[in-house]
């Protein structure tokens, strides 16, 4: 690990403001950037802790709306997001407690890694990502591998779930890092299902919209029989072929539909 | 009822007190006065020429002390290899220079190039950063086969090609072992991988060097399992330093299972460095740097056959494997595909004709050498793999097919040079038969079906060779160290015991086990008994712990010391009493004279030869110390049958141990609760090994598996509880304590039961697959199934 500053505000706004300075990185939970750091593979001049700012934190619930502070720890939501069981149980099963104890909603959302279970839940949901400056639609903020559409200095301060009639997430270990090698979320809304898979694509989390088509037709395992996911842009890994990934979107889609019920 | 001390004993691990609570001393925890620290610069390229190598501005920064490369090392020794392997034309092995620093080459991503050595950790790691090095890569080889090839590039300039050796074994039987394959009613054949493992012990490896200027003398703090053969092998091959000036100390050592018996080039660095500048030098290894620095195990490539006659005797086997060296020799890496895997390839079967074929490649990958079981379980793996697929072509129980042709009569000379002394293979079958209960296995099948799951069962059987060895016998295998052990037990004045053993405890619970015999043998409190390892200052010359030698060897010598001893304190108790040696007894700590009420206690007889006013002076001398150096006439041969069911999910290929069996034949046994864990042990290894473990390199020789993102290892919830048995004993013949040696077994048996199951319930769902490579990953297994 290289030398560098550490700011820990206790307001969105100090944030925004120590974010405006070069080189400058937003700390969530640091269960990503601490490790990379760790390895000299990122060097950030000066680290702003947003674990300080009492506003970015907590679980509520409010007409059919689950709101989440950035901030929140994954074994907080595990905890707290009761209103939602199948995000609670999705938070509950993210690495092991000390990750959990860590590791919050917004860092997940921000750094988007293609194997994390968060970003799913959040597009199968239809979430809003609200930001310092504006809301974004789960459809818009996800943008491939590690990307989104997060500018410079710009700080997830809530994430909005619709609450589903029906929902279930099924995660494929990865056998050594145990993220989602796939993970596929399905939520079941008064207008339409949706589908999202992460683990499997090499542009990171994506909406199945064959599957939402035909569970929209019929909620139930064998409306999937027949659909594929091509292996074309899946990951090919040490872990998993493309194929591989290919087939397990549908296996793990269909055990989400059954145990959505 | 269970005994509650001496031999037989379960005492609770009396080392776990200060390693759970935090107070042990690794060799982390040694910092000494004025210590700077070193960062190696590794190879980021598998294979490389040197240009040059500009450390100017690295020279500059801040604290660092010297910076150290190639050239400081020339006229310094080469890591030595501690076995000379003979090739099949009588040839000695190709054995390459392995200089402490990369001179001129690099050979794996990995190597060492240069050592910044500076005042704190992070200021050697900034300076590494900044040496600027000219390298010119240069293609790598890293396929064993594509390595022979002609033509190919070559790892080492200076030998004639990338095969070390070539072995055959036994090459006279060769030709009667191709006849019995052209006459076999039925030739099973079966092509395999056994895959490259990285140890991962928890504690990565660390050294501390130092030099006292007013005395001459080099100390080296190491994490090691054998600190004598290091001090012998850096001191001696590499350094140049006579033993009286070098001490090595290898403190409480957090898991070696083989990577840490070998002298690594980190360990001559540091000795090396401390006196160059004048200052202790130390290093601790990064987790990323042990992969990419500690030796790997396994990695063979082979081809079995196995030929029977048409009433399913086994006729003959033939085995060829390619043997991955990697870049370097390490310190036993020759002997582990040849001596320590041919030997074993009769099994546990009256096989009459073997043949073995091994070549030995070097590649530009981390070096190979011995990890839990070394051999023996690559050996066991193929065979009981291969039997196992014959019983299915010729449709056969697996069981039945193994009964037919064990080894029943004892002492049994193999074709493959080894001399079984005893063993009963069906009565640790008929023990796992009743453990495992395999009788109920239709029944568990029928409900794992109703729950979509296909449930397989694993039997086999293994043997293996331990308590290496004889010395006059690995001599003449090309062994270039003696393989005794030594102890020095001394007896306090009060009747206190320290015995200084040659053999190392890193994590096999010596300290309480050890105790557990003397106690037994004067009838003491084990309280009364110390151990001393880990130090060449305070130990005999000994050859530390593999191989499951420690009991078997190292107990051995200690029980022969205690023998002395007692032999000693007779004489002193029969003058004290004025009666005749010939009629002392010792019993429950207590010199008695048969047929009297004499008595003398224990400590009394100790006190006496201490303070010998009442002494026979002219007969023997005060004091109460002896050594002895045990050399055992055989290896021992623990055996075993183990059983495995899995349950896969033909959904994702999943398999999950449902299951775990094992009933082993150890031997007597010291401390049966210390068995029992040194068993699951090996049995978790041997399931990560089977399941999940595997070091894989890219054809650019990076490894793609350098961290746990990507190297699986069993974690609690992979393996099941295990059911273990060592009841059946039958007790080695020619050490005094009867025992066979356990360390090992379980990451022995395991992967062949493992890999049987999962053939099994793929099988049972009509699913043609007869083999898939380890490790058993759900991705494998599922294009297993839709191949």
């Amino acid at each position: 690990m290289y030398n560098f500053e550490f700011v820990k505000p206790s307001t969105v706004a100090e944030a925004v403001s120590a974010l405006g300075e070069e080189d400058a990185q937003a700390l969530g939970g640091g269960q990503t950037l601490l490790p990379t750091m760790k390895q000299r593979l990122a060097s950030p001049s000066k680290l702003v802790s947003l674990s300080g700012i009492a506003d970015m934190k907590g679980v509520s619930a409010d007409g059919g709306v689950l709101t989440i502070g950035g901030g929140t720890t994954h074994g907080t939501v595990a905890a707290e997001a009761g209103a939602y069981p199948a995000l609670a149980d999705l938070a509950s099963h993210i690495g092991d407690p000390a990750v959990r104890n860590r590791g919050t909603i917004g860092g997940s959302l921000a750094n988007n890694d293609p194997s994390a279970c968060y970003p799913s839940a959040a597009l199968a949901s239809g979430a809003t990502i609200v930001t310092n400056t504006r809301e974004i639609a789960a459809d818009d903020y996800f943008q491939g591998m590690f990307t989104t559409a997060l500018n410079e200095g710009e700080i997830i301060t809530a994430v909005k779930f619709p609450i589903p009639q029906a929902a279930n997430y099924q995660k494929f270990l990865q056998p050594a890092s145990r993220f989602a090698l796939v993970g596929v979320f399905v939520a079941k809304y008064a207008d339409g299902v949706r589908v999202a898979v992460t683990g499997a694509s090499e542009e990171g989390v994506f909406r199945w919209s064959e599957a939402e088509e035909a569970l929209n037709k019929e909620f139930r395992p064998d409306a999937l029989m027949d659909l594929k996911v091509a292996p074309a842009n899946m990951i090919g890994d040490l872990h998993g072929t493309k194929e591989y990934r290919a087939h397990l979107v549908g296996v793990m889609t269909k055990r989400a539909v059954t145990a959505a019920g | 009822m269970p005994k509650d001390h001496g031999i037989g004993a379960s005492p609770k691990r009396r080392e776990d007190v200060r390693f759970l609570t935090g107070v042990g001393n690794y060799t982390d925890d040694i910092n000494l006065n004025g210590q700077a620290y070193v960062h190696f610069l590794r190879s980021d390229v598998a294979h490389g020429k040197i240009n040059g190598i500009d450390s100017t501005a690295a020279a500059a920064m801040p604290g660092v002390v010297r910076i150290f490369t190639g050239a400081d090392f020339e006229g310094v020794g080469s890591i030595p290899c501690g076995w000379q392997v003979t090739d099949k034309h009588g040839q000695p092995m190709q054995e390459p220079a392995h200089p402490v620093l990369a001179q001129g080459k690099v050979r794996h991503v990995g190597d060492p190039i240069a050592a910044v050595v500076a005042n704190t950790p992070e200021q050697a790691r900034d300076a590494a950063e900044a040496i600027e090095v000219d390298m010119e890569e240069l293609p790598a080889v890293i396929d064993m086969k594509a390595a022979v090839q002609e033509g190919a590039t070559k790892v080492h300039d200076d030998l004639t090609s990338n095969l070390c050796y070539d072995w055959g074994f036994v090459e006279e039987n060769k030709g009667a072992v191709d006849e019995a394959f052209s006459n076999a009613a039925h030739v099973t054949t079966l092509e395999l991988v056994n895959n490259r493992l990285v140890a991962n012990p928890m504690e990565p490896r660390v050294a501390v060097g130092d030099y006292a200027r007013h005395n001459g003398e080099s100390t080296l703090y190491t994490t090691s399992q054998n600190p004598h053969v290091i001090r012998l092998l850096m001191g001696a091959f590499v350094l140049g330093i006579p033993e009286h000036k070098l001490r090595v100390v290898a403190p409480d050592v957090g898991g070696g299972f083989g990577t840490k018996i070998f002298h690594y080039a980190e360990e001559a660095f540091c000795t090396f460095a401390a006196k160059a500048i004048n200052r202790p030098v130390k290093w601790t290894s990064s987790r990323s740097e042990a992969f990419i620095s500690d030796a790997h195990g396994r990695d063979h490539v082979t081809k079995i056959e196995l030929a029977l006659d048409a009433d399913n005797n086994f006729t003959a086997l033939r085995t060829e494997t390619y043997a991955n060296m990697g870049a370097y020799l390490s310190t036993f890496a020759p002997s582990v595909p040849t001596w320590l895997h041919g030997t074993l390839m009769a099994g546990n079967y009256k096989t009459p004709l073997i043949y073995v074929n091994v070549k030995a490649v070097f590649t530009n990958t981390v070096p190979v050498d011995a990890y839990r079981g070394a051999g023996r379980p690559e050996a066991t793996y193929q065979l009981e793999r291969v039997v196992d697929k014959a019983a299915r072509e010729l449709g056969v129980d697996p069981i039945a097919l193994r009964r037919q042709n064990f080894i029943t009569e004892f002492p049994y000379a193999t074709p493959v040079a080894v001399e079984y002394d005893t063993g009963d293979y069906n009565a640790t079958m008929d023990k796992l038969s009743e453990i495992a209960d395999l009788s109920g296995f239709a029944a568990r099948r029928a409900e794992s079906e109703k729950n979509g799951k296909l449930r397989g069962l694993g039997v086999n059987c293994y043997i293996e060779a331990c308590g290496i060895a004889p010395s006059n016998l690995v001599g003449q295998l090309g062994a270039r160290a003696g393989l005794y052990e030594s102890a020095t037990v001394r007896v306090n004045a009060t009747g206190g015991l320290v015995v200084m053993t040659g053999s190392h405890s890193h994590g096999q619970g010596h300290e309480t086990s050890f105790p557990q015999v003397i106690a037994e043998m004067i009838g003491i409190d084990e309280s009364m008994v110390e151990i001393v390892h880990g130090d060449t200052a305070n130990t005999p010359m000994g050859m530390g712990t593999y191989g499951s030698r420690s009991l078997a060897v190292g107990g051995s010598a200690m029980v022969r010391a205690t023998e002395k001893i007692i032999n000693k304190a007779r004489k002193i108790a029969a003058h004290l009493m004025e009666a005749s040696e010939a009629d002392i007894e010792l019993k429950d700590g207590a010199f008695s004279v048969a047929g009297t009420d004499k008595s003398v206690a224990w400590g009394d007889v100790c006190l006496a030869a201490y303070v010998p006013h009442n002494y026979p002076l002219e007969d023997i001398e005060p004091g109460l110390e002896e050594t002895a150096f045990y050399d055992p006439a055989n290896f021992t041969y623990p055996s075993g049958a183990y059983c495995c069911e899995v349950e896969v999910d033909p959904d994702t290929g999943k398999v999950t141990i449902e299951s775990f069996a094992a009933a082993d034949d150890f031997g007597n046994i010291v401390n049966p609760m210390i068995v029992s864990g040194q068993v699951h042990g090996g049995i978790a290894q041997g399931i990560g090994q089977a399941l999940l473990e595997g070091a894989v390199y890219d054809e650019n020789g990076q490894l793609l598996s350098a961290s746990y993102m990507d190297y699986a290892m069993p974690r609690a919830d992979d393996v099941p509880f295990y059911s273990v048995d060592h009841s059946c004993v039958t007790p080695c013949t020619h050490n005094p304590l009867g025992v066979k040696g356990c360390g090992e077994a379980g990451a022995i048996g395991s992967p062949p039961a493992v890999v049987n199951a999962v053939v099994d319930a793929l099988q049972s769902a009509g699913k043609d697959v007869t083999h898939i490579d380890m490790p058993l990953s759900p991705s494998r297994v599922w294009a297993a199934m839709n191949g």
